[in-house]
């Protein structure tokens, strides 16, 4: 579970992130949504530790994140995956190479061993035939795949994805999203998706936090998310014509 | 030196540095080698017949040649004049993928894994640098003095023993302990310089492309700066 409390953040006079609380649940997957610019991805920098809060805490399992020092963020980030947007795959290293990476670093496991984990993680996001692939040499939704197999190779606790869907086709989103949802149920990790898809939301959204304005409007689930009453997070989840036809009827 | 100071907190094991060390070796030394023999030995050449060019003195012994060919080389175009090739080559190298990886999240990516990226990817090129750029200098040495040679005796400028009498006479050894001085400090305000340009660059495509050109010209102004402030040091 990750608990965050009060996060604040400004850069220079523009206040990006208020106050914000929550509590993201073990095993569920939790949905930070939000329109462009309202400061989701800067609240999950703040939380996984790349930016630090002007105040508030971010709490892993009651272990006060914020204010340890390196070497305690050190250990908890060993229990981190993440996937970022762009998949942030290294370039040097072709996808099997990619996988491995934090096994290479982070443990002593024989390099056989190592191998057979990262191929096993490629399978499960059905890449099996692609591991001595050139990163240059897949598609962006085999590259969030792979960022997947990585950020999940070293048995996290806690799986972080910003716009895991962004850049690809709808059905490809959709089998990202599923994907990530199926990993989170299976390994019990607590994991936290920024998205502002709304095929994310009504899919997987278990547990969605809004963010507007740098302020947490709503709390709910998306079975709740479509009569909340907020207009802001109305305005949002009905902007596309599909999910506006939708709520006419 | 806060940059340089957080290279050697939170790092990973001996086994991690030796072999990233070990592949920025091939990365600088081996891919660099070609170009550093290429333009040394023409440098070497040229120097001779422009100096041969200037020597019209019949007082002037022709051995003379060659060791100014030597004095050139060793105190100044091995170490210096190929640091701004290196610069050039290896600075915009180091600049550039850092700031690729820094734009690309590649950098983000390492420190969410609890790993001390300025460290785990700064370190090794400095080390690497500090101890494949000296060698690349005495390679250019050698091929200076070589191309010297070669043109000096193929075009008859000079004998083969009046060049290599030139090389021997009045050899102060004290020279080439100057010019590895300066190939140590050369390489580590190159690889520091370039590397500190890269790692904090902000935006996108056209800010790499910036802090490349930055990491260059910076390199290349402190080259001759250290080499100034080295002569004087070492030199009286």
């Amino acid at each position: 579970m990750i608990k965050i409390k009060d996060i604040s953040k400004a850069f220079g006079d523009k206040t990006v992130l208020d106050g914000i609380s929550a509590e993201f649940d073990k095993g569920k997957t939790n949905l930070i949504i939000g329109s462009s610019g309202t400061g989701k991805s800067v609240l999950l920098k703040c939380i996984v530790g790349l930016i630090n809060p002007d105040e508030g805490r971010v709490f892993y399992d009651l272990r006060n994140f914020t204010e340890a020092d390196k070497e305690i963020k050190s250990e908890i980030r060993r229990e981190i995956g993440m996937l970022f947007q762009g998949g942030a795959l290294f370039d040097s290293k072709n996808v099997e190479e990619n996988v491995m990476f934090p096994l290479d670093v982070l443990t002593k496991m024989p390099l056989d061993e190592k191998r057979d984990r990262a191929n096993l993680c490629l399978k499960r996001v059905g890449l099996e035939n692609s591991n001595k692939k050139a990163v240059s040499e897949i598609s962006g939704g085999m590259k969030k795949r792979v960022g997947i197999a990585r950020a999940i190779v070293n048995n996290p606790n806690y799986l972080f994805c910003d716009e895991p869907n962004s850049g690809l086709d709808p059905q490809t989103s959709i089998l990202i999203d599923e994907l990530i949802h199926e990993i989170t149920h299976e390994l019990d990790i607590t994991t936290i998706v920024v998205t502002h898809d709304m095929n994310s939301v009504i899919g997987i959204g278990e547990n969605i936090i809004f963010l507007y304005k740098g302020h947490k409007l709503w709390e709910g689930n998306h079975t709740e998310i479509t009569h909340s009453g907020v207009e802001e997070l109305d305005d949002f989840v009905f902007a596309n014509k599909v999910m506006s036809q939708m709520r006419k009827q | 030196m806060i940059f340089l100071g957080s290279l050697f907190v939170r790092r990973e094991s001996f086994a991690t540095y030796y072999k990233l060390v070990l592949e920025e070796c091939i990365q600088i030394g081996i891919n660099s080698a070609l170009l550093f023999i290429l333009v040394s030995t023409f440098i070497g050449a040229v120097t001779t017949v422009q100096t041969a060019f200037n020597m019209v003195s019949p007082l002037i012994p022709r051995f003379v040649i060659s060791q100014v060919v030597r004095e050139m080389t060793v105190l100044e175009l091995a170490p210096t004049i190929m640091a701004l090739i290196y610069a050039g080559k290896i600075g915009s190298s180091m600049a550039g993928g850092l700031g690729t990886m820094r734009i690309t999240e590649q950098i983000d990516a390492l420190e969410v894994m609890g790993i001390n990226s300025s460290s785990y990817l700064v370190l090794p090129k400095i080390i690497a640098s500090v101890l494949m750029y000296p060698l690349l200098v005495i390679l250019a040495g050698v091929c200076a003095l070589v191309g010297g040679y070669l043109v000096g005796t193929v075009a008859g400028i000079l004998t083969p023993t009046e060049y290599v009498s030139g090389l021997r006479f009045s050899f102060n050894p004290t020279e080439i302990s100057f010019a590895l001085t300066k190939s140590f400090v050369f390489a580590f305000l190159i690889a520091s310089i370039s590397s500190f340009k890269g790692y904090f660059t902000k935006g996108g495509a056209l800010e790499v492309g910036i802090a490349t050109t930055e990491a260059v010209t910076t390199s290349v102004i402190s080259i001759l700066l250290a080499d100034y402030l080295l002569a004087n040091l070492l030199l009286r």
